[in-house]
């Protein structure tokens, strides 16, 4: 038995434990990327999201543009190719961009663990912090993408359906094409940051769970306990606290002048849930007995 | 709708002897809030003489509230709006009181409980009782004295009690300071603006006034006029000579100026902030404009705020204000120094919704001075003929802008949903080009025009919209319109046109486009046929503007930093607290040669401390050695692979790889290469794909994967192209044995290797572990086929219940002697084991299934049957036995 060396003896040690093994190579994200790409649940959401507008488009056509004095946004839904990207994140930012984020951050681990193949990655050895590390940025890059594949294909769609103009906004007043597609994309922005408290639940309870079902549905029933909170409006300001209650605070980013506060109060929120969840998966995972 | 108004006396001092006879008194404690001393109402009727000189008395019904405590505390008087009474601001006097002040409510003559009649703040009637309400709270004892018979006293109130606050600070020396909010300077001018009668408020008033009787109904109800209602003869007739002509008078408008604080707009000196509305056509910005001009002349310290909310409707922000007019109060009566008063200047913005609950968005906007209406000017080309219009006969239709008693409705005009209407051929308009910058007016923007008409004289009524960049979608700034008479037209004039004073975001893009029309439902116009004639005299619109007023930017709660900053200490902790040794440094060079060693490892069932799942593990693995590692289920022999992979943490003990500790993650891992209790593999990805990325996943080079070795011991064939999904079980077995030995590692660890391969596969597999250990790798095999494990193992670990139970070379643990299956006829008895152990060179006998195993150690087959078969045994059968088996057998039974 030796005493602990110091750091650099100890990186030379391990040099000389592990010719060829460098920790900082293992799991590079590119390779994490390709073996999450290539799943059929990846495709599906895919597809999915990308063919959502084209569906509303349809039944836009179908049964008529929404004439809903109550919400005029989606009065204005068929005005214009960014009129229809926006109500399409208004349509699918409740639930349907949740889905993604939750399956892509809730899966990763829990499905590796489900598959055996945790073990092996954790014996190459893929350090456990770099593989949650790895893990977790691809699954909120996926995410990312997923949010933003929606409205670009609204947008794409939306244009070719109804063409390509100014935004009119469901406060009054309208906004040229250019900065409305800049809106939209601080209304993803603020959508994404929100949902980090998402991520970071189904992240976690993928690290806990070796079900990958159980740490998706858990996240997604954050959403929906949150909503059905929210609801609650005796709970008065109380309700700031819950995530979902900036589920739609990106509409700010639709106004005149960007309202900023909302979406500002919504990220923090969102944030410090998250840091704590993903800061609880860390040290979870770090210290767990891996017997899947 | 309430609208406030009051009224003057000149005689402060006189009358004291008339005034406080007590009617009647009720004290009333009232809890504010918890933290708060409580507030104690005295409801009181006190008596006034009708006017100054006249026998008859009015009586005046007042509230009196103030907290507990002896300290000597200004007060204030609180004036109520036109059609309300004490009642109204009853609220704000608890919070006063509260707030440390002594606080007097009071209905005005003809509003609520008070009796007499309504004087629109005359000032011997109205004005005058509010020097009789100042001398009685000069009587408190509570009440700071600024000399004899002069409490510090101040004055709010919204509409009428604005008005009441700015005359009887005029009137009456003592009052200390003012905060009129939404009131007028002029009466005359705010009902006939530039000659022009608003005549849907004033009609408004005039009802209220009249047909609302109030609670207390006046002894003499029946005697009254029921068209002038509680109004005093004189402005009821006043009323119906100007409703009636359409048009004022010089009587009414003298009057109505007398009545109006402009009268004694010399002489109020007193601090004062002007809090005025931009949703208001009935007392426009422009009033507080020359309020603000009047009382700076004076050299009094003004503030003046353009709220969002007006007569019209609007955000109320009373919650924000009434705190401002406490912190004036407190500065200014309670001489607190360190009482911020607020910027010069403020004007509300609406920035936007909050999409969370559906709440409009206010921000405010300051300057360190007011810029007053003509700000700093900008110019912008107007375009458009000359243009002749009509003026319809009897006014009607008329066009719309503000319609009051709606006002509600029109609260989101800044935000373009409201309509505006104006009717074909009676209006001229004059468009912009699209603004190329975004352009904020904050002022009155003014035009030059040349105007004639057919009958010599016009009244005229100017807007200016927002138009969308479509050009259609047109919007009005604040709802407002401009009226303006002009005289003399025979031959047509040039004048200046004042339009509505706004403060309004003209967006980049969008026109501005200038309305002159001949009607507006809120006003007279001329019941004969017109004919107007409108041209641009000079293109130019010059829009007042103030750069200097910026908006603040909305303040963010303090949790929206301080949340994240503490998850994320939150975080720090639970990241840096968690136990370490996820990576381990040690390293002993005297084993660097020596693949495995275990000391004393134990892991305990998580759940429960009594069992242990591997108990104090000792051994240690040379190069070369094939190892064995036996046992039943529950033997421990996974428990401890997985530790040996840093997949678990072993509660006590350390394995050692070629001298280094291995923990999770621990470097010298990349040297293993294992499998353990079956394949994982991404199911979705095909043989191939899996084993590429899983090298790729190691980090380590291409070149030392020797993928193409590993999948020759796959013998997969094509089936490496198919996903993995579709693999039978022992295709999956040796694509995960291919993954083991990726990388060709110096110890290989297979768990159950030939687990559902075929015979020939099993063979093969054997050849490949002992050629891989003849190449001076380690390998290590759990298994529970003993005969794979005898013909492939040099060496053998056994263990059982978490321990080790032998360890060493299979010869040593087998023993040198043979061991026979002797079977019998019958089921062995004890006897007959008994005889058989006896039988000299016999090592050991055990009962079996199938007989009786017997190690021989020192005699050959044909003796031990010899002496059977002598003992009376029915032997039937003698076979040899696996030795391996024997021996696990007999060591796990002995165990």
């Amino acid at each position: 038995m030796t005493p602990d060396l110091g750091t650099e003896a100890a990186e030379r040690a391990e040099r000389a434990a592990a010719p060829g093994y460098v920790p900082r190579r293992t799991l590079p994200l590119r390779v994490e990327a390709v073996r999450q790409l290539r799943r059929r649940r990846t495709l599906v959401v895919g597809l999915l999201l990308a063919a959502l507008p084209a569906l509303v488009a349809i039944a836009f056509a179908v049964g008529g543009a929404p004439d809903d004095s109550e919400s005029p946004l989606l009065e204005a839904a068929t005005a214009s190719g960014p009129n229809f990207a926006a109500v399409c994140l208004y349509l699918s930012s409740g639930f349907l961009l949740v889905v993604p984020v939750a399956l892509f951050c809730g899966d990763t681990v829990a499905a590796e663990a489900g598959w055996s193949s945790l073990r092996y990655l954790l014996a190459a050895p893929v350090p456990r912090w770099r593989l949650l590390t790895a893990k977790l940025l691809v699954a909120l890059g996926f995410s990312a993408l997923a949010m933003v594949l929606l409205p670009l294909a609204a947008l794409g769609v939306g244009t070719a359906a109804y063409g390509w103009g100014e935004l009119r906004l469901p406060t009054g007043g309208a906004l040229p094409a250019g900065e409305s597609v800049l809106r939209l994309g601080i209304a993803l922005a603020a959508i994404f940051v929100g949902q980090l408290v998402t991520a970071a639940l189904a992240f976690w309870l993928s690290t806990v769970t070796d079900a990958p079902l159980g740490a998706v549905g858990g996240a997604i029933g954050l959403t929906i306990v949150g909503s059905i909170l929210d609801a609650i409006t005796a709970l008065g300001d109380w309700r700031q606290l819950i995530p979902a209650h900036w589920l739609y605070a990106w509409l700010d980013a639709l106004q005149r002048d960007v309202e900023w506060n909302g979406m500002v109060r919504g990220g923090a929120v969102s944030l410090t849930y998250a840091l704590v969840l993903v800061a609880l998966a860390y040290r979870h995972f770090a210290r767990r007995d891996i017997v899947s | 709708m309430r609208i406030r108004w009051p009224k003057t006396t000149r005689r402060a001092w006189a009358g004291l002897a008339a005034l406080a006879l007590v009617v009647g008194a009720g004290t009333v404690g009232l809890a504010v809030a918890d933290d708060q001393p409580p507030v104690h109402r005295t409801d009181r009727v006190l008596t006034m003489p009708e006017s100054p000189d006249s026998d008859t008395t009015v009586e005046i019904d007042t509230s009196y509230f103030v907290a507990e405590g002896e300290a000597p505390r200004p007060a204030v008087l609180l004036g109520h709006g036109f059609g309300g009474s004490k009642e109204d601001t009853r609220e704000q006097a608890e919070r006063l009181a509260a707030d440390g002040y002594a606080v007097l409510t009071w209905s005005a003559r003809g509003f609520g409980a008070s009796t007499g009649r309504i004087g629109l703040n005359d000032p011997d009637r109205e004005v005058a009782d509010v020097s009789r309400l100042i001398d009685w709270l000069a009587e408190r004892p509570e009440v700071t004295r600024d000399g004899p018979g002069d409490p510090r006293v101040g004055l709010a109130g919204a509409s009428y009690g604005g008005a009441i606050a700015l005359l009887a600070a005029g009137h009456d020396q003592r009052v200390d300071a003012i905060a009129p909010a939404i009131t007028y300077w002029d009466l005359s001018d705010a009902l006939f603006p530039n000659g022009v009668f608003k005549q849907l408020w004033a009609g408004i008033l005039f009802t209220t006034g009249a047909a609302d009787p109030g609670v207390g109904a006046p002894p003499e109800a029946t005697a009254e006029d029921p068209g002038c209602g509680r109004f005093t003869e004189e402005l009821c007739a006043l009323y119906q000579r100007v409703a009636v002509a359409g048009e004022p008078d010089p009587e009414a408008l003298a009057v109505l100026r007398e009545h109006s604080p402009v009268a004694v707009g010399d002489r109020i000196d007193v601090p004062t902030l002007i809090l005025q509305g931009q949703h208001d056509s009935l007392f426009p910005l422009d009033q507080a404009d020359a309020m603000a001009e009047a009382l700076r002349a004076n050299g009094a310290q003004v503030s003046v705020e353009w709220l969002w909310a007006g007569h019209d409707g609007g955000i109320s922000e009373a919650e924000r204000t009434d705190a401002r007019i406490v912190d004036w109060f407190d500065r200014h009566l309670g001489d607190d120094p360190s009482v911020g008063t607020g910027p010069p200047f403020r004007v509300t913005r609406i920035t936007g919704f909050d999409t969370t609950n559906g709440d409009t968005l206010l921000a405010g906007a300051s300057g360190a001075a007011y810029p007053g209406l003509l700000g700093e000017p900008e110019t912008l080309e107007l375009a458009g003929e000359p243009q002749t219009f009509v003026n319809p006969p009897g006014g009607a239709p008329a066009a719309v802008s503000t319609v009051p008693g709606l006002g509600g409705l029109t609260g989101l005009g800044g935000l373009g949903v409201s309509p505006a209407i104006d009717f074909p051929g009676q209006y001229a308009r004059f468009d912009s080009l699209p603004l190329t910058e975004p352009l904020r007016v904050t002022g009155a923007p003014t035009v030059r025009l040349r105007v004639a008409s057919d009958t010599g004289a016009a009244v005229l009524f100017g807007k200016l919209y927002d138009v969308a960049p479509d050009g259609e979608s047109q919007s009005l700034p604040a709802q407002l319109v401009a009226p303006l008479r002009v005289d003399d037209l025979d031959d047509g004039r040039v004048i200046t046109f004042q339009l509505p004073a706004v403060d309004y975001p003209f967006e980049a893009g969008h026109r501005l486009r200038l309305v002159v029309s001949s009607t507006d439902i809120g006003y007279a116009s001329p019941a004969g046929i017109a004919r107007y004639t409108v041209a641009l005299d000079d293109p130019t619109l010059t829009l007042p503007t103030a750069p200097d007023i910026a908006t603040a930017p909305a303040a963010l709660d303090w949790w929206v930093w301080a949340l994240p900053l503490t998850a994320l200490a939150v975080a720090a902790a639970l990241l840096l607290t968690r136990k370490r040794g996820g990576r381990t440094t040690s390293h002993d060079p005297a084993l660097a040669e020596v693949p495995l060693t275990i000391t004393g490892l134990t892991k305990r069932y998580a759940r429960n401390s009594e069992r242990y799942a591997v108990r104090d593990l000792s051994l240690r693995v040379e190069r070369g050695q094939v190892l064995g590692l036996l046992g039943p289920n529950g033997a421990g022999k996974t428990t401890t692979l997985r530790m040996l992979m840093g997949l678990i943490t072993p509660d006590t003990g350390e394995i050692r790889i070629f001298g280094h500790r291995v923990g999770p993650g621990a470097p010298v891992l990349s040297r293993v290469g294992a499998f353990v209790e079956g394949a994982g593999f991404l199911p979705h990805l095909t043989g191939r794909a899996n084993l590429e990325l899983y090298w790729r996943a190691t980090g380590r080079p291409a070149a030392d994967a020797h993928l193409e070795e590993a999948l020759e011991i796959a013998d997969l064939g094509t089936a490496l192209e198919r996903r993995v999904r579709t693999y039978s079980q022992g295709m999956r077995q040796r694509l995960a044995i291919a993954q083991a030995m990726l990388g060709l590692p110096e110890l290989l660890i297979l768990d159950e290797p030939t687990n559902g391969l075929d015979p020939p596969q099993i063979r093969a597999m054997r050849e490949v572990m002992i050629r891989y250990a003849a190449e001076g790798r380690t390998v290590i095999v759990s298994s529970h086929l003993l005969a794979e494990v005898e013909q492939t193992c040099t060496h053998l670990v056994v263990m059982d219940g978490g321990r080790l139970v032998a360890s060493g070379p299979v010869a040593e643990i087998v023993g040198s002697g043979d061991t026979v299956l002797v079977s019998t006829a019958e089921p062995a008895t004890d006897a007959w084991l008994k005889t058989i152990r006896q039988v000299p060179g016999v090592g050991a006998a055990t009962r079996t299934e199938a007989g009786v195993l017997v190690r021989l150690d020192a005699i050959g087959p044909e003796r031990l049957v010899a002496a059977a078969v002598e003992a009376g045994i029915p032997v039937s059968g003698l076979v040899p036995h696996r030795r391996l088996e024997d021996a696990f057998l007999t060591l796990i039974g002995g165990a």
